[in-house]
Protein backbone atom coordinates (compact mmCIF):
# COMPACT_ATOMS: atom_id res chain seq x y z
CA UNK A 1 0.00 0.00 0.00
CA UNK A 2 0.80 3.46 -0.69
CA UNK A 3 0.48 5.92 1.54
CA UNK A 4 0.94 9.87 2.02
CA UNK A 5 0.71 11.94 4.78
CA UNK A 6 0.65 15.69 5.13
CA UNK A 7 2.49 17.52 7.69
CA UNK A 8 2.41 20.53 9.15
CA UNK A 9 5.25 22.29 11.11
CA UNK A 10 3.46 24.16 14.21
CA UNK A 11 4.71 25.60 17.23
CA UNK A 12 5.08 23.44 20.05
CA UNK A 13 1.85 23.15 22.23
CA UNK A 14 3.02 25.15 25.22
CA UNK A 15 4.86 28.02 22.92
CA UNK A 16 4.07 32.01 23.66
CA UNK A 17 2.57 33.29 20.95
CA UNK A 18 3.56 36.66 20.16
CA UNK A 19 3.61 38.90 16.78
CA UNK A 20 6.59 41.54 15.28
CA UNK A 21 6.59 43.80 12.37
CA UNK A 22 3.73 45.66 13.68
CA UNK A 23 1.67 42.39 14.28
CA UNK A 24 2.35 40.78 10.50
CA UNK A 25 4.89 38.46 11.46
CA UNK A 26 4.62 35.53 13.69
CA UNK A 27 7.75 35.99 16.41
CA UNK A 28 9.45 32.61 15.93
CA UNK A 29 11.99 33.55 18.65
CA UNK A 30 12.47 31.13 20.69
CA UNK A 31 9.92 29.04 19.90
CA UNK A 32 10.33 24.90 19.33
CA UNK A 33 8.58 23.88 16.24
CA UNK A 34 7.01 20.31 16.19
CA UNK A 35 4.71 17.90 13.72
CA UNK A 36 1.32 19.02 14.33
CA UNK A 37 0.07 16.76 17.02
CA UNK A 38 -2.60 15.88 14.78
CA UNK A 39 -0.59 15.05 12.11
CA UNK A 40 1.37 13.03 14.31
CA UNK A 41 -1.46 10.76 14.71
CA UNK A 42 -1.76 10.51 11.39
CA UNK A 43 2.21 9.44 10.83
CA UNK A 44 2.13 6.71 13.31
CA UNK A 45 -1.01 5.36 11.85
CA UNK A 46 0.61 5.07 8.83
CA UNK A 47 3.55 3.47 9.89
CA UNK A 48 1.84 0.89 11.89
CA UNK A 49 -0.07 0.00 8.54
CA UNK A 50 2.72 -0.53 6.82
CA UNK A 51 4.35 -2.58 9.17
CA UNK A 52 0.90 -4.31 9.29
CA UNK A 53 0.86 -5.03 5.63
CA UNK A 54 3.93 -3.85 3.44
CA UNK A 55 4.21 -0.72 1.02
CA UNK A 56 5.81 2.80 1.63
CA UNK A 57 5.04 5.69 3.56
CA UNK A 58 5.45 9.02 2.00
CA UNK A 59 5.69 12.14 4.08
CA UNK A 60 4.68 15.76 2.73
CA UNK A 61 4.59 19.03 3.91
CA UNK A 62 4.47 22.71 1.73
CA UNK A 63 7.20 24.94 3.70
CA UNK A 64 9.90 26.68 3.44
CA UNK A 65 13.08 25.27 4.12
CA UNK A 66 12.55 25.79 7.43
CA UNK A 67 10.33 22.61 7.74
CA UNK A 68 13.37 20.29 6.98
CA UNK A 69 14.31 19.29 10.76
CA UNK A 70 10.57 18.78 11.10
CA UNK A 71 10.55 16.46 8.05
CA UNK A 72 13.55 14.56 9.08
CA UNK A 73 11.61 13.55 12.31
CA UNK A 74 8.84 12.39 10.45
CA UNK A 75 11.49 10.04 8.91
CA UNK A 76 12.45 9.03 11.94
CA UNK A 77 9.51 7.89 13.21
CA UNK A 78 9.39 5.52 10.21
CA UNK A 79 8.52 7.27 6.86
CA UNK A 80 10.40 5.99 4.09
CA UNK A 81 10.93 9.27 1.97
CA UNK A 82 9.76 12.79 1.82
CA UNK A 83 8.49 15.48 -0.83
CA UNK A 84 8.82 19.13 0.63
CA UNK A 85 6.87 21.73 -1.24
CA UNK A 86 9.00 24.86 -1.90
CA UNK A 87 6.12 27.54 -0.45
CA UNK A 88 4.99 29.44 2.30
CA UNK A 89 1.77 28.23 3.33
CA UNK A 90 -0.08 30.95 3.54
CA UNK A 91 -3.72 29.91 2.49
CA UNK A 92 -5.49 26.68 3.11
CA UNK A 93 -6.60 26.39 -0.55
CA UNK A 94 -3.49 27.22 -1.97
CA UNK A 95 -1.81 24.40 0.14
CA UNK A 96 -4.52 22.09 -0.78
CA UNK A 97 -4.16 22.48 -4.67
CA UNK A 98 -0.19 21.72 -4.05
CA UNK A 99 -1.14 18.56 -2.15
CA UNK A 100 -3.79 17.75 -4.83
CA UNK A 101 -1.74 18.24 -8.29
CA UNK A 102 1.13 16.43 -6.58
CA UNK A 103 -0.85 13.32 -5.41
CA UNK A 104 -3.26 13.72 -8.38
CA UNK A 105 -0.78 11.16 -10.70
CA UNK A 106 1.47 9.70 -7.85
CA UNK A 107 -1.07 6.36 -7.24
CA UNK A 108 -1.68 6.51 -3.32
CA UNK A 109 -4.18 4.54 -2.07
CA UNK A 110 -4.47 6.62 0.69
CA UNK A 111 -3.71 10.13 2.34
CA UNK A 112 -3.71 10.63 5.48
CA UNK A 113 -3.50 14.11 7.14
CA UNK A 114 -4.07 15.73 10.84
CA UNK A 115 -8.00 16.83 11.98
CA UNK A 116 -6.46 20.25 11.60
CA UNK A 117 -3.55 22.14 12.09
CA UNK A 118 -2.76 23.95 15.42
CA UNK A 119 -1.38 27.25 13.96
CA UNK A 120 -4.73 27.97 11.78
CA UNK A 121 -6.82 25.61 12.63
CA UNK A 122 -8.43 25.59 9.38
CA UNK A 123 -9.63 21.79 9.46
CA UNK A 124 -10.38 22.54 5.81
CA UNK A 125 -7.41 21.03 3.58
CA UNK A 126 -8.56 17.34 3.99
CA UNK A 127 -11.93 18.71 2.49
CA UNK A 128 -10.45 20.29 -0.23
CA UNK A 129 -8.04 18.35 -1.17
CA UNK A 130 -10.88 15.39 -1.54
CA UNK A 131 -12.76 17.53 -3.71
CA UNK A 132 -10.06 18.47 -6.08
CA UNK A 133 -9.08 14.85 -6.17
CA UNK A 134 -12.64 13.64 -6.82
CA UNK A 135 -12.04 11.83 -3.69
CA UNK A 136 -14.26 11.15 -0.41
CA UNK A 137 -12.14 12.88 2.31
CA UNK A 138 -13.17 11.68 6.04
CA UNK A 139 -12.49 13.67 9.09
CA UNK A 140 -11.90 13.47 12.20
CA UNK A 141 -10.84 10.08 11.86
CA UNK A 142 -10.17 8.05 15.64
CA UNK A 143 -10.06 4.70 14.30
CA UNK A 144 -8.63 3.08 10.61
CA UNK A 145 -8.44 -0.59 9.32
CA UNK A 146 -7.77 -1.67 5.98
CA UNK A 147 -8.86 -4.73 4.92
CA UNK A 148 -7.70 -5.66 0.80
CA UNK A 149 -9.64 -2.66 -0.89
CA UNK A 150 -12.03 -1.57 1.97
CA UNK A 151 -11.52 0.86 4.88
CA UNK A 152 -13.65 0.64 8.23
CA UNK A 153 -13.44 3.95 10.12
CA UNK A 154 -14.95 5.62 12.84
CA UNK A 155 -15.42 9.38 13.10
CA UNK A 156 -16.14 11.45 16.03
CA UNK A 157 -19.39 13.34 15.92
CA UNK A 158 -21.06 15.46 18.19
CA UNK A 159 -21.84 13.37 21.12
CA UNK A 160 -20.78 10.09 19.78
CA UNK A 161 -19.17 8.26 17.08
CA UNK A 162 -20.19 7.19 13.70
CA UNK A 163 -19.05 3.82 11.96
CA UNK A 164 -18.19 4.09 8.21
CA UNK A 165 -17.19 1.94 5.60
CA UNK A 166 -15.54 2.93 1.90
CA UNK A 167 -13.43 1.80 -0.74
CA UNK A 168 -9.54 3.10 -1.21
CA UNK A 169 -8.77 5.81 -2.25
CA UNK A 170 -9.61 8.13 -0.23
CA UNK A 171 -8.72 11.18 2.70
CA UNK A 172 -8.34 10.27 5.94
CA UNK A 173 -8.12 13.89 8.78
CA UNK A 174 -7.36 11.64 12.10
CA UNK A 175 -7.26 12.67 15.43
CA UNK A 176 -6.29 10.23 18.72
CA UNK A 177 -6.95 7.04 19.66
CA UNK A 178 -6.03 6.37 15.89
CA UNK A 179 -2.61 5.64 17.41
CA UNK A 180 -0.39 6.48 19.86
CA UNK A 181 2.80 9.11 19.16
CA UNK A 182 5.57 7.44 18.15
CA UNK A 183 8.92 8.68 19.54
CA UNK A 184 11.83 8.33 17.31
CA UNK A 185 14.78 5.75 18.43
CA UNK A 186 18.42 5.98 17.74
CA UNK A 187 17.82 3.90 14.66
CA UNK A 188 15.57 5.67 13.50
CA UNK A 189 17.25 9.22 13.61
CA UNK A 190 20.51 7.64 11.97
CA UNK A 191 18.91 6.21 8.57
CA UNK A 192 16.15 9.67 8.49
CA UNK A 193 20.09 11.09 7.47
CA UNK A 194 19.99 8.86 4.34
CA UNK A 195 16.51 9.18 3.38
CA UNK A 196 15.68 10.89 0.23
CA UNK A 197 14.12 14.29 1.37
CA UNK A 198 12.62 15.79 -2.37
CA UNK A 199 12.06 19.51 -3.01
CA UNK A 200 9.47 20.55 -5.37
CA UNK A 201 9.04 23.82 -6.91
CA UNK A 202 5.06 24.59 -6.38
CA UNK A 203 2.41 24.74 -9.21
CA UNK A 204 0.73 27.91 -9.73
CA UNK A 205 -2.10 28.29 -7.79
CA UNK A 206 -4.20 30.70 -6.53
CA UNK A 207 -4.49 32.21 -2.97
CA UNK A 208 -8.04 33.49 -1.67
CA UNK A 209 -7.43 34.75 1.43
CA UNK A 210 -4.49 37.15 2.75
CA UNK A 211 -3.25 38.06 6.14
CA UNK A 212 -3.73 41.17 7.23
CA UNK A 213 -3.02 41.71 10.84
CA UNK A 214 -2.63 39.55 14.21
CA UNK A 215 -3.69 40.30 17.12
CA UNK A 216 -4.18 39.07 20.80
CA UNK A 217 -7.02 38.70 22.65
CA UNK A 218 -7.49 40.86 26.02
CA UNK A 219 -5.74 39.76 29.21
CA UNK A 220 -7.55 38.15 31.56
CA UNK A 221 -8.55 39.79 35.10
CA UNK A 222 -7.51 39.08 38.32
CA UNK A 223 -9.23 36.09 39.97
CA UNK A 224 -11.71 35.81 42.79
CA UNK A 225 -10.69 33.32 45.47
CA UNK A 226 -13.70 32.10 47.70
CA UNK A 227 -13.23 30.32 50.68
CA UNK A 228 -13.94 26.48 50.40
CA UNK A 229 -16.20 26.43 53.36
CA UNK A 230 -18.51 29.43 51.72
CA UNK A 231 -19.69 28.30 48.67
CA UNK A 232 -22.74 30.25 49.17
CA UNK A 233 -20.63 33.40 48.19
CA UNK A 234 -19.88 31.43 45.18
CA UNK A 235 -23.34 30.64 43.84
CA UNK A 236 -24.45 34.59 44.90
CA UNK A 237 -21.76 35.39 42.72
CA UNK A 238 -22.56 33.34 39.73
CA UNK A 239 -25.93 34.67 39.26
CA UNK A 240 -25.63 37.97 40.24
CA UNK A 241 -21.97 39.52 39.25
CA UNK A 242 -21.20 36.86 36.01
CA UNK A 243 -25.26 36.45 35.62
CA UNK A 244 -24.21 32.77 34.30
CA UNK A 245 -26.65 30.92 35.97
CA UNK B 1 -28.51 39.03 -3.74
CA UNK B 2 -28.78 36.31 -0.91
CA UNK B 3 -26.68 34.93 1.92
CA UNK B 4 -27.22 30.73 1.80
CA UNK B 5 -26.91 29.78 5.89
CA UNK B 6 -26.26 25.84 6.47
CA UNK B 7 -28.27 24.71 8.92
CA UNK B 8 -27.93 21.50 10.61
CA UNK B 9 -30.68 19.86 12.84
CA UNK B 10 -30.28 17.29 15.85
CA UNK B 11 -33.06 15.37 17.74
CA UNK B 12 -35.52 17.23 15.66
CA UNK B 13 -34.65 21.00 16.27
CA UNK B 14 -32.37 23.55 14.36
CA UNK B 15 -29.11 23.70 16.50
CA UNK B 16 -28.26 27.03 18.28
CA UNK B 17 -25.23 27.47 16.90
CA UNK B 18 -27.15 27.10 13.35
CA UNK B 19 -29.29 29.96 14.49
CA UNK B 20 -26.17 31.60 15.41
CA UNK B 21 -25.19 31.38 12.16
CA UNK B 22 -28.58 32.70 10.52
CA UNK B 23 -28.38 36.00 12.88
CA UNK B 24 -24.77 36.86 11.68
CA UNK B 25 -26.04 36.40 8.36
CA UNK B 26 -28.98 38.61 8.37
CA UNK B 27 -26.51 41.12 10.95
CA UNK B 28 -24.80 41.29 7.33
CA UNK B 29 -27.39 42.77 5.80
CA UNK B 30 -28.85 41.10 2.99
CA UNK B 31 -31.33 38.47 2.68
CA UNK B 32 -31.01 34.98 4.12
CA UNK B 33 -31.75 32.13 2.28
CA UNK B 34 -30.99 28.85 5.11
CA UNK B 35 -30.79 25.10 3.65
CA UNK B 36 -31.43 22.59 5.61
CA UNK B 37 -30.50 18.84 4.74
CA UNK B 38 -32.40 15.74 5.57
CA UNK B 39 -35.60 15.07 6.67
CA UNK B 40 -37.07 17.16 9.26
CA UNK B 41 -40.30 18.79 10.45
CA UNK B 42 -41.31 21.71 8.27
CA UNK B 43 -42.74 23.40 11.67
CA UNK B 44 -39.36 23.34 13.24
CA UNK B 45 -37.36 24.70 9.95
CA UNK B 46 -40.03 27.84 10.22
CA UNK B 47 -38.23 28.98 13.04
CA UNK B 48 -35.17 30.19 11.18
CA UNK B 49 -37.23 32.77 10.58
CA UNK B 50 -37.25 34.16 13.97
CA UNK B 51 -33.13 34.29 13.83
CA UNK B 52 -33.61 36.43 10.66
CA UNK B 53 -33.92 34.08 7.45
CA UNK B 54 -36.47 34.90 5.17
CA UNK B 55 -36.59 31.47 3.62
CA UNK B 56 -35.67 28.04 4.13
CA UNK B 57 -34.99 25.54 1.42
CA UNK B 58 -35.28 21.73 2.38
CA UNK B 59 -33.69 19.11 0.80
CA UNK B 60 -35.67 16.26 2.73
CA UNK B 61 -34.50 13.08 0.95
CA UNK B 62 -34.26 10.21 3.48
CA UNK B 63 -30.94 9.24 1.44
CA UNK B 64 -29.92 12.54 2.99
CA UNK B 65 -30.47 11.75 6.58
CA UNK B 66 -27.30 11.11 8.02
CA UNK B 67 -24.25 13.55 7.55
CA UNK B 68 -22.50 12.19 4.38
CA UNK B 69 -20.16 15.11 3.16
CA UNK B 70 -19.76 14.53 -0.19
CA UNK B 71 -23.75 14.37 -0.70
CA UNK B 72 -24.16 17.73 1.40
CA UNK B 73 -21.70 19.65 -0.07
CA UNK B 74 -23.01 19.31 -3.50
CA UNK B 75 -26.57 19.74 -2.44
CA UNK B 76 -25.63 23.23 -1.07
CA UNK B 77 -23.29 23.82 -4.02
CA UNK B 78 -26.45 23.33 -6.13
CA UNK B 79 -29.06 25.88 -3.68
CA UNK B 80 -26.10 28.42 -4.00
CA UNK B 81 -26.18 28.65 -7.64
CA UNK B 82 -29.85 28.19 -7.12
CA UNK B 83 -30.34 31.73 -5.09
CA UNK B 84 -27.55 33.36 -6.70
CA UNK B 85 -25.95 33.37 -3.19
CA UNK B 86 -22.08 34.57 -3.13
CA UNK B 87 -21.88 34.04 0.58
CA UNK B 88 -21.90 31.07 2.37
CA UNK B 89 -22.00 31.03 6.82
CA UNK B 90 -22.23 28.62 8.60
CA UNK B 91 -21.58 27.48 11.95
CA UNK B 92 -18.29 25.33 13.22
CA UNK B 93 -18.85 21.51 13.21
CA UNK B 94 -17.55 18.35 12.69
CA UNK B 95 -19.98 18.32 9.92
CA UNK B 96 -19.87 21.64 9.19
CA UNK B 97 -15.88 21.99 8.58
CA UNK B 98 -15.37 18.84 6.06
CA UNK B 99 -18.63 20.08 4.19
CA UNK B 100 -17.67 23.39 3.64
CA UNK B 101 -14.20 22.76 2.75
CA UNK B 102 -15.39 20.95 -0.20
CA UNK B 103 -17.59 23.69 -1.19
CA UNK B 104 -14.93 26.18 -0.99
CA UNK B 105 -12.69 23.70 -3.35
CA UNK B 106 -15.84 23.66 -5.83
CA UNK B 107 -16.67 27.02 -6.02
CA UNK B 108 -13.20 28.12 -5.50
CA UNK B 109 -14.33 30.46 -2.35
CA UNK B 110 -12.15 31.80 0.13
CA UNK B 111 -13.17 29.88 3.19
CA UNK B 112 -12.06 31.12 6.64
CA UNK B 113 -13.42 29.33 9.39
CA UNK B 114 -13.53 30.22 13.60
CA UNK B 115 -14.69 33.94 12.41
CA UNK B 116 -15.15 35.36 15.93
CA UNK B 117 -17.36 38.36 14.97
CA UNK B 118 -18.92 40.55 11.76
CA UNK B 119 -16.72 41.30 8.19
CA UNK B 120 -15.36 44.46 8.24
CA UNK B 121 -16.13 46.14 4.87
CA UNK B 122 -14.90 49.34 5.35
CA UNK B 123 -12.41 48.12 1.99
CA UNK B 124 -12.70 44.68 0.94
CA UNK B 125 -13.77 41.92 3.04
CA UNK B 126 -12.34 41.14 5.80
CA UNK B 127 -12.85 38.99 8.82
CA UNK B 128 -11.52 38.68 12.02
CA UNK B 129 -10.73 34.47 12.53
CA UNK B 130 -9.40 32.93 16.39
CA UNK B 131 -5.97 31.59 15.16
CA UNK B 132 -3.37 29.21 17.29
CA UNK B 133 -6.22 27.35 19.03
CA UNK B 134 -7.77 30.33 20.67
CA UNK B 135 -4.61 32.09 21.73
CA UNK B 136 -4.65 35.27 18.68
CA UNK B 137 -6.54 36.32 15.77
CA UNK B 138 -5.77 37.02 12.29
CA UNK B 139 -7.86 39.94 10.08
CA UNK B 140 -7.56 38.36 6.87
CA UNK B 141 -8.89 39.37 3.55
CA UNK B 142 -11.00 37.44 1.55
CA UNK B 143 -10.06 38.35 -2.37
CA UNK B 144 -12.55 35.70 -4.20
CA UNK B 145 -16.22 36.71 -5.15
CA UNK B 146 -17.48 33.81 -3.49
CA UNK B 147 -16.89 33.47 0.28
CA UNK B 148 -17.41 30.93 2.89
CA UNK B 149 -17.56 31.81 6.54
CA UNK B 150 -17.73 29.42 9.07
CA UNK B 151 -18.13 31.15 12.36
CA UNK B 152 -17.62 30.83 16.32
CA UNK B 153 -20.27 30.27 18.66
CA UNK B 154 -20.93 33.61 20.34
CA UNK B 155 -19.39 35.43 16.76
CA UNK B 156 -22.95 37.56 17.02
CA UNK B 157 -25.66 38.01 19.19
CA UNK B 158 -28.58 35.57 18.17
CA UNK B 159 -31.67 37.27 16.90
CA UNK B 160 -34.88 35.79 17.97
CA UNK B 161 -37.76 37.53 17.02
CA UNK B 162 -40.31 35.43 16.60
CA UNK B 163 -40.36 35.67 12.55
CA UNK B 164 -41.28 32.84 10.51
CA UNK B 165 -39.76 31.48 7.21
CA UNK B 166 -41.16 30.56 4.25
CA UNK B 167 -40.24 26.53 3.53
CA UNK B 168 -39.59 25.53 -0.18
CA UNK B 169 -38.68 22.04 -1.36
CA UNK B 170 -35.18 21.99 -2.49
CA UNK B 171 -34.51 18.98 -5.31
CA UNK B 172 -30.84 18.48 -5.78
CA UNK B 173 -29.45 16.51 -8.52
CA UNK B 174 -27.41 13.56 -6.72
CA UNK B 175 -26.05 10.59 -8.26
CA UNK B 176 -24.94 7.10 -6.49
CA UNK B 177 -21.44 8.34 -6.97
CA UNK B 178 -22.44 10.86 -4.17
CA UNK B 179 -23.00 8.24 -1.64
CA UNK B 180 -19.44 6.22 -2.00
CA UNK B 181 -19.40 6.45 1.53
CA UNK B 182 -21.30 4.28 3.61
CA UNK B 183 -22.09 4.89 7.24
CA UNK B 184 -22.81 1.67 9.22
CA UNK B 185 -23.82 2.32 12.43
CA UNK B 186 -24.02 5.78 15.02
CA UNK B 187 -23.15 4.90 18.77
CA UNK B 188 -24.51 8.29 19.66
CA UNK B 189 -25.94 9.72 23.86
CA UNK B 190 -29.64 10.48 23.25
CA UNK B 191 -30.94 13.80 24.93
CA UNK B 192 -27.21 14.71 26.32
CA UNK B 193 -26.11 18.55 26.15
CA UNK B 194 -23.66 18.91 23.31
CA UNK B 195 -20.15 19.96 24.67
CA UNK B 196 -19.17 22.78 21.80
CA UNK B 197 -23.05 23.73 21.91
CA UNK B 198 -22.66 24.37 25.53
CA UNK B 199 -23.48 27.10 27.69
CA UNK B 200 -22.19 25.61 30.50
CA UNK B 201 -19.61 22.99 31.02
CA UNK B 202 -18.71 21.14 34.23
CA UNK B 203 -15.05 19.43 33.74
CA UNK B 204 -13.32 17.20 35.60
CA UNK B 205 -9.60 16.26 35.46
CA UNK B 206 -6.87 13.49 37.01
CA UNK B 207 -7.58 14.85 40.80
CA UNK B 208 -11.44 13.29 40.37
CA UNK B 209 -9.23 9.78 41.36
CA UNK B 210 -11.29 7.63 39.28
CA UNK B 211 -13.89 6.82 37.11
CA UNK B 212 -16.32 5.98 40.07
CA UNK B 213 -16.12 9.54 41.69
CA UNK B 214 -18.11 11.02 38.65
CA UNK B 215 -20.92 10.51 40.27
CA UNK B 216 -20.22 13.94 41.80
CA UNK B 217 -19.67 15.58 38.01
CA UNK B 218 -22.66 14.85 37.19
CA UNK B 219 -24.87 15.50 39.73
CA UNK B 220 -23.33 19.19 39.44
CA UNK B 221 -23.65 19.28 35.77
CA UNK B 222 -27.54 18.27 36.11
CA UNK B 223 -28.59 20.39 38.57
CA UNK B 224 -27.29 23.43 36.38
CA UNK B 225 -27.95 21.98 32.94
CA UNK B 226 -24.40 21.50 31.76
CA UNK B 227 -22.87 19.19 29.69
CA UNK B 228 -19.55 17.39 31.10
CA UNK B 229 -16.01 17.64 29.79
CA UNK B 230 -12.82 16.18 30.99
CA UNK B 231 -9.27 16.57 30.42
CA UNK B 232 -7.34 14.12 28.28
CA UNK B 233 -5.42 11.83 30.30
CA UNK B 234 -8.85 10.98 31.83
CA UNK B 235 -9.81 10.10 27.94
CA UNK B 236 -6.84 8.35 27.67
CA UNK B 237 -7.21 5.92 30.51
CA UNK B 238 -10.74 5.69 29.52
CA UNK B 239 -12.76 7.07 32.54
CA UNK B 240 -14.98 9.32 29.94
CA UNK B 241 -15.66 8.56 26.66
CA UNK B 242 -13.11 10.46 23.93
CA UNK B 243 -15.68 13.23 22.79
CA UNK B 244 -15.93 14.67 26.36
CA UNK B 245 -11.49 15.36 26.21
CA UNK B 246 -11.40 18.98 26.22
CA UNK B 247 -7.96 21.38 24.86
CA UNK B 248 -6.22 21.55 22.35
CA UNK B 249 -6.59 18.02 21.10
CA UNK B 250 -10.40 17.94 21.49
CA UNK B 251 -13.43 19.95 21.42
CA UNK B 252 -12.81 23.51 22.17
CA UNK B 253 -15.66 24.98 24.38
CA UNK B 254 -17.33 28.49 24.34
CA UNK B 255 -19.87 28.45 27.11
CA UNK B 256 -21.00 31.38 29.32
CA UNK B 257 -19.32 29.28 32.65
CA UNK B 258 -16.39 26.83 32.40
CA UNK B 259 -16.06 24.94 35.49
CA UNK B 260 -12.59 22.88 36.37
CA UNK B 261 -12.78 20.36 38.61
CA UNK B 262 -9.35 18.95 39.64
CA UNK B 263 -7.59 20.00 36.77
CA UNK B 264 -3.90 21.66 36.99
CA UNK B 265 -4.73 23.99 33.82
CA UNK B 266 -1.68 23.16 31.58
CA UNK B 267 -1.61 25.36 28.46
CA UNK B 268 -3.26 22.57 26.21
CA UNK B 269 -6.46 22.12 28.26
CA UNK B 270 -6.29 25.82 28.27
CA UNK B 271 -6.00 26.28 24.37
CA UNK B 272 -9.66 24.52 24.40
CA UNK B 273 -11.45 26.86 27.00
CA UNK B 274 -9.97 30.03 26.42
CA UNK B 275 -13.26 31.84 24.99
CA UNK B 276 -15.34 30.60 27.49
CA UNK B 277 -17.15 34.01 29.43
CA UNK B 278 -16.18 32.89 32.67
CA UNK B 279 -14.20 30.12 34.24
CA UNK B 280 -14.15 28.73 37.88
CA UNK B 281 -11.46 26.68 38.73
CA UNK B 282 -11.51 24.36 42.05
CA UNK B 283 -8.53 22.90 42.51
CA UNK B 284 -6.84 21.53 46.35
CA UNK B 285 -3.28 23.06 45.17
CA UNK B 286 -3.27 27.07 45.66
CA UNK B 287 -0.32 26.72 42.96
CA UNK B 288 -2.33 25.08 40.35
CA UNK B 289 -1.69 27.28 37.29
CA UNK B 290 -5.67 26.93 36.01
CA UNK B 291 -6.23 29.64 38.83
CA UNK B 292 -4.34 32.15 36.95
CA UNK B 293 -6.63 31.86 33.65
CA UNK B 294 -9.95 31.70 36.41
CA UNK B 295 -12.48 34.35 37.05
CA UNK B 296 -13.75 32.78 40.18
CA UNK B 297 -11.56 29.90 42.09
CA UNK B 298 -11.80 27.71 45.60
CA UNK B 299 -8.84 25.92 46.62
CA UNK B 300 -10.10 22.73 48.09
CA UNK B 301 -10.85 19.27 48.62
CA UNK B 302 -13.33 18.49 45.41
CA UNK B 303 -14.55 15.54 47.21
CA UNK B 304 -15.57 18.33 49.81
CA UNK B 305 -16.38 21.13 47.78
CA UNK B 306 -18.07 19.85 44.68
CA UNK B 307 -21.42 18.25 46.54
CA UNK B 308 -21.38 21.56 48.98
CA UNK B 309 -21.68 23.33 45.55
CA UNK B 310 -24.31 21.53 44.28
CA UNK B 311 -26.20 21.38 47.17
CA UNK B 312 -25.91 25.47 47.45
CA UNK B 313 -27.16 25.69 43.91
CA UNK B 314 -30.18 23.46 44.40
CA UNK B 315 -31.30 25.60 47.75
CA UNK B 316 -30.82 28.59 45.56
CA UNK B 317 -33.19 26.97 42.28
CA UNK B 318 -35.74 26.97 44.99
C1 LIG C 1 0.67 17.87 22.22
C2 LIG C 1 -0.14 17.79 23.47
C3 LIG C 1 -1.51 18.02 23.39
C4 LIG C 1 -2.30 17.95 24.56
N1 LIG C 1 -3.64 18.21 24.44
C5 LIG C 1 -4.39 18.23 25.57
C6 LIG C 1 -5.78 18.55 25.52
O1 LIG C 1 -6.34 18.77 24.44
N2 LIG C 1 -6.49 18.57 26.66
C7 LIG C 1 -5.92 18.31 27.89
O2 LIG C 1 -6.63 18.35 28.89
N3 LIG C 1 -4.62 17.99 27.96
C8 LIG C 1 -3.84 17.94 26.85
N4 LIG C 1 -2.53 17.61 26.95
C9 LIG C 1 -2.02 17.14 28.26
C10 LIG C 1 -1.68 18.26 29.21
O3 LIG C 1 -0.36 18.69 28.98
C11 LIG C 1 -1.81 17.80 30.68
O4 LIG C 1 -1.01 16.66 30.87
C12 LIG C 1 -3.24 17.45 31.10
O5 LIG C 1 -4.13 18.50 30.74
C13 LIG C 1 -3.32 17.23 32.59
O6 LIG C 1 -4.58 16.74 32.96
P1 LIG C 1 -5.15 16.97 34.41
O7 LIG C 1 -5.11 18.40 34.74
O8 LIG C 1 -6.45 16.25 34.49
O9 LIG C 1 -4.15 16.13 35.33
P2 LIG C 1 -2.97 16.61 36.30
O10 LIG C 1 -2.03 17.49 35.62
O11 LIG C 1 -2.48 15.37 36.94
O12 LIG C 1 -3.70 17.51 37.35
C14 LIG C 1 -4.58 17.06 38.34
C15 LIG C 1 -4.98 18.25 39.18
O13 LIG C 1 -5.95 17.83 40.13
C16 LIG C 1 -5.67 18.46 41.37
N5 LIG C 1 -6.24 17.61 42.41
C17 LIG C 1 -5.81 16.39 42.82
N6 LIG C 1 -6.61 15.91 43.77
C18 LIG C 1 -7.59 16.83 43.98
C19 LIG C 1 -8.70 16.90 44.84
N7 LIG C 1 -9.01 15.92 45.68
N8 LIG C 1 -9.48 17.99 44.78
C20 LIG C 1 -9.20 19.03 43.92
N9 LIG C 1 -8.16 18.99 43.09
C21 LIG C 1 -7.35 17.91 43.12
C22 LIG C 1 -4.17 18.59 41.43
O14 LIG C 1 -3.79 19.64 42.28
C23 LIG C 1 -3.83 18.89 39.95
O15 LIG C 1 -3.82 20.28 39.71
C24 LIG C 1 -1.72 17.64 25.80
C25 LIG C 1 -0.34 17.40 25.87
C26 LIG C 1 0.44 17.48 24.73
C27 LIG C 1 1.91 17.23 24.85
N1 LIG D 1 1.57 23.35 4.81
C1 LIG D 1 1.10 22.09 4.87
N2 LIG D 1 1.84 21.06 4.38
C2 LIG D 1 1.39 19.78 4.43
N3 LIG D 1 0.21 19.44 4.95
C3 LIG D 1 -0.58 20.41 5.44
C4 LIG D 1 -0.18 21.79 5.42
N4 LIG D 1 -1.17 22.53 5.98
C5 LIG D 1 -2.15 21.65 6.35
N5 LIG D 1 -1.79 20.38 6.03
C6 LIG D 1 -2.55 19.14 6.31
O1 LIG D 1 -3.93 19.43 6.40
C7 LIG D 1 -4.43 19.15 7.71
C8 LIG D 1 -5.52 20.15 8.07
O2 LIG D 1 -4.99 21.45 8.11
P1 LIG D 1 -5.87 22.77 8.29
O3 LIG D 1 -6.92 22.72 7.27
O4 LIG D 1 -4.91 23.89 8.14
O5 LIG D 1 -6.42 22.69 9.69
C9 LIG D 1 -3.20 19.20 8.60
O6 LIG D 1 -3.39 18.47 9.78
C10 LIG D 1 -2.15 18.59 7.68
O7 LIG D 1 -2.24 17.17 7.64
Amino acid sequence: MKILVCITHVPDTTAKISFTDDNTKFNSDGVQYIIGPYDDYALARAVELKEASGGTVTVLNVGTSETEPTIRKALAIGADDAIRIDAEPTDSYFVAEQIANHAKDAGYDLIMMGRESIDFNGGMVHGMVGELLGLPAISPVMKLDIEGQTAKLAREIEGGKEYLELDLPFIAGCQEPIAEWKIPNMRGIMSARSKKLEVLAPSDASEAVKLQQYELPPAKGDVKMIDADNVGELVKLLKNEAKVI
Amino acid sequence: MSILVFIEHAEGEIKKSSLEAVSYAAAMGEDVTAIAIGPVEESVLKAAGSAGASKVLHAADSKLEKGLIQPYAKVIAQAMEKEGAKTLVLAKSSLGDPVAARVAAKMKAAFVSNVADLPDTSSGFSVKRSIYTGKAFANVEMTTETKIIGIKKNAVELKEDGGEASVEAFEPSLDDADFAVKITSQDKQEGEILLPEAELVVSGGRGMKGPENWGMIEDLAKTLGAATGCSKPVSDIGWRPHHEHVGQTGVKVSPQLYIAIGISGAIQHLAGVNSSKYILVINKDEEAPFFSAADYGIVGDAFDVVPKLTEALKAAQN
